[in-house]
């Protein structure tokens, strides 16, 4: 029986059998792998830094390559800036988005906003940023009567519509996998659509919603190109409300606009790897608790977020 | 004021915060999209760039990210397709799969920029590749890893026990039942999963920028250790790096890279749909 069952094409040694499943294992594990490669290399070229220039130093103010100022405090300064102005923006929006798609809309228009949704997460951040510069930044520039557009509040803008989509579509899954009977329950109550919606299922999928809050905040903060092209790239810390409206530079576009230009295994090329472990380290523990959040709820489900 | 009335304005907000996430960004691609057609000919898209680019086509740029594109595929897909069929069909639900979990989310919240950092040092200076074709597509093809795996693990996943059940019980081994059982009715959410990594990995620029990307290169790669122009890179350089850029290349350049992601986009959305209609369970 084991012969005809096994006859024709799909016939595979014991010994390939024993190869492919070897394989499955190790590219099972190969995740782990490479994030361990991945901070090693990082700090393989960016530890040299913190010997070669002075604590103080990196932790000054004056960003100033050329003249030997490594101050990184104005660059996390900038990625801060920009970043939580994106999540004022894009949480709310976001949030009341998911809701409306989930709770309210009627199908056919979900059925129009999914798809658009995905249109906007799958458009090139080089593309936005072009978008940003051409765009946002002479409209800002307009309205606020300021003597450039290239702000953190463009970036702002630019970062907040690259979360969005990140931030939508798994508060939306959170809210779909509120138990139907918490919904049926509030409403038998008497209570309103719109209470049962906020008293009941929001409380209920907050896990998820925090969740969407954490990797949205993380897409944002390491988000480059769109960022580079429309914050004008001065580093300098404000501490007035208007720095908002002032250029900034972040510690993704220093990066990306330096590192090209500075001579291999220089103190200049090991500062920005310094700045790239900086970035891993602040992203790292923001997924951290994003997927601990995900993962405590629902052990075998982490798929969302994967992406 | 009746709970009622409250939640009329309620939802008449909501909705207009959904018409904010999508309508800007519909107006604003649409204003790209009008007026970079006009940029669009034959040559723009056949020749290669003149002139400090300033005339001629993109052609090189546009070789260079189907390479770019074919190359991230190439590097990503077998690892990942093992990866996924290793968490759905092999893990156990222990610490390790926990911790396995844990780093692809990770990798997957890792910035671009990041990732182009370990591409430059791992396989550009430690490995002695070069800023090359090969470089980029490792450092992309890492990258799309996750993406790949996730969309994957929940296609294997979504096949039904029953397959899996009658398979073993006449007779088929373990890897049998998921290689003729289980990985055909699984394909399309996989390819859905792998078109989309691709999507995001031909539009990155920032894991390119030190590995591959040429910023002025006219002429197209002839081995996977050339440098290459790439059209993410090139809409960034004209955008940013030359004075005196025509608007309309700029326009022109991010139309094509437009076309080519959301056509992707739209591939991906078909296959899934198709699937769903013709899943025999």
């Amino acid at each position: 029986m084991g012969s005809l069952l096994s006859w024709g094409k799909g016939r595979v040694s014991r010994w390939g059998e024993f190869a492919v499943e070897g394989f499955i294992r190790i590219a099972g594990g190969s995740a782990i792998f490479l994030v361990a490669l991945i901070f090693f290399f990082l700090l393989r070229e960016g530890t040299p830094a913190f010997w070669e220039v002075s604590f103080s130093n990196l932790v000054s103010t004056r960003w100033y390559p050329t003249f030997g100022f490594y101050g990184i405090l104005p660059l996390l300064y900038g990625s801060l800036l920009v970043t939580t102005g994106a999540i004022l923006l894009s949480v709310p929006l976001g949030l009341a988005t998911a809701i409306y798609m989930r709770e309210v809309a009627p199908s056919w228009v979900r059925e129009i906003l999914k798809p658009l949704i995905e249109v906007i997460a799958g458009i090139p951040s080089v593309v936005l940023g072009f978008l940003g510069m051409v765009a946002i930044a002479p409209l800002v520039r307009r309205w606020l009567d300021l003597p450039t557009g290239l702000t953190a509040f463009a970036g702002s803008i630019m970062l907040a519509y690259m979360a969005l989509p990140t931030i939508v579509s798994i508060a939306e899954d959170a809210i779909d996998a509120v138990p139907k009977a918490y919904r049926d329950g509030a409403l038998a109550l008497g209570a309103t659509h719109w209470q049962t919606i906020y008293r009941v299922v929001l409380p209920a999928a907050r896990p998820g919603i925090l969740t969407a809050v954490m990797l949205g905040l993380g897409r944002a903060i390491g988000e480059t190109m769109a960022v580079m092209m429309v914050t004008g790239n001065a580093a300098r810390i404000g501490r007035e409300w208007a720095a908002l409206f002032r250029p900034v530079r972040t510690m993704t576009a220093t990066i990306a606009a330096e590192m090209g230009e500075v001579a291999q295994g220089s103190v200049h090329y090991h500062v920005l790897f310094a700045v790239g472990i900086v970035l891993f380290l602040v992203t790292f523990a923001i997924n951290g608790v994003a997927a601990t959040i995900a993962l405590r709820g629902q052990p075998h489900r982490g798929g969302q977020l994967m992406r | 004021m009746s709970p009622h009335t409250g939640q009329r304005i309620v939802f008449g907000l909501l909705a207009l915060a959904a018409a904010a996430v999508v309508l800007p960004l519909l107006l604003v691609v649409g204003y790209i999209v009008w007026q970079g057609l006009g940029a669009i000919s034959w040559e723009f898209l056949s020749a290669m760039p003149r002139n400090g680019m300033r005339e001629g086509g993109i052609l090189p740029a546009m070789v260079g990210t189907v390479l770019l594109t074919f190359g991230t595929a190439i590097a990503a897909i077998p690892l990942a397709i093992g990866a996924a069929i290793y968490l759905a069909e092999y893990a156990r639900d222990n610490w390790v799969t926990r911790f396995i979990r844990l780093c692809i989310i990770n990798l997957a919240g890792i910035p671009s920029i990041t990732y182009g950092l370990f591409g430059l040092g791992l396989f550009v200076l430690f490995l002695k590749l070069g800023t090359s074709l090969i470089a980029g597509s490792l450092t992309l093809g890492l990258m799309t890893l996750p993406v790949v795996i996730s969309t994957a693990e929940e296609a294997i996943l979504a096949v039904p026990q029953s397959f899996r059940v009658v398979s073993i019980s006449l007779g088929g081994t373990k890897w049998q039942t998921i290689r003729h059982q289980v990985l055909p009715q699984a394909l399309p959410g996989i390819l859905t999963g792998i078109i989309l990594g691709l999507e995001r990995a031909a539009g990155e620029t920032a894991p390119i920028l030190f590995t591959v990307a040429a910023f002025y290169l006219p002429q197209i790669p002839r081995s996977p250790l050339d440098q290459t122009m790439a059209l993410p890179y090139h809409l960034y350089v004209i955008s940013t790096q030359v004075p005196g850029m025509p608007l309309t290349i700029q326009h022109g350049t991010a139309v094509v890279l437009l076309f080519f992601v959301l056509s992707m986009n739209l591939t991906a959305t078909l296959v899934r749909s198709r699937a769903r209609r013709r899943r025999p369970w």
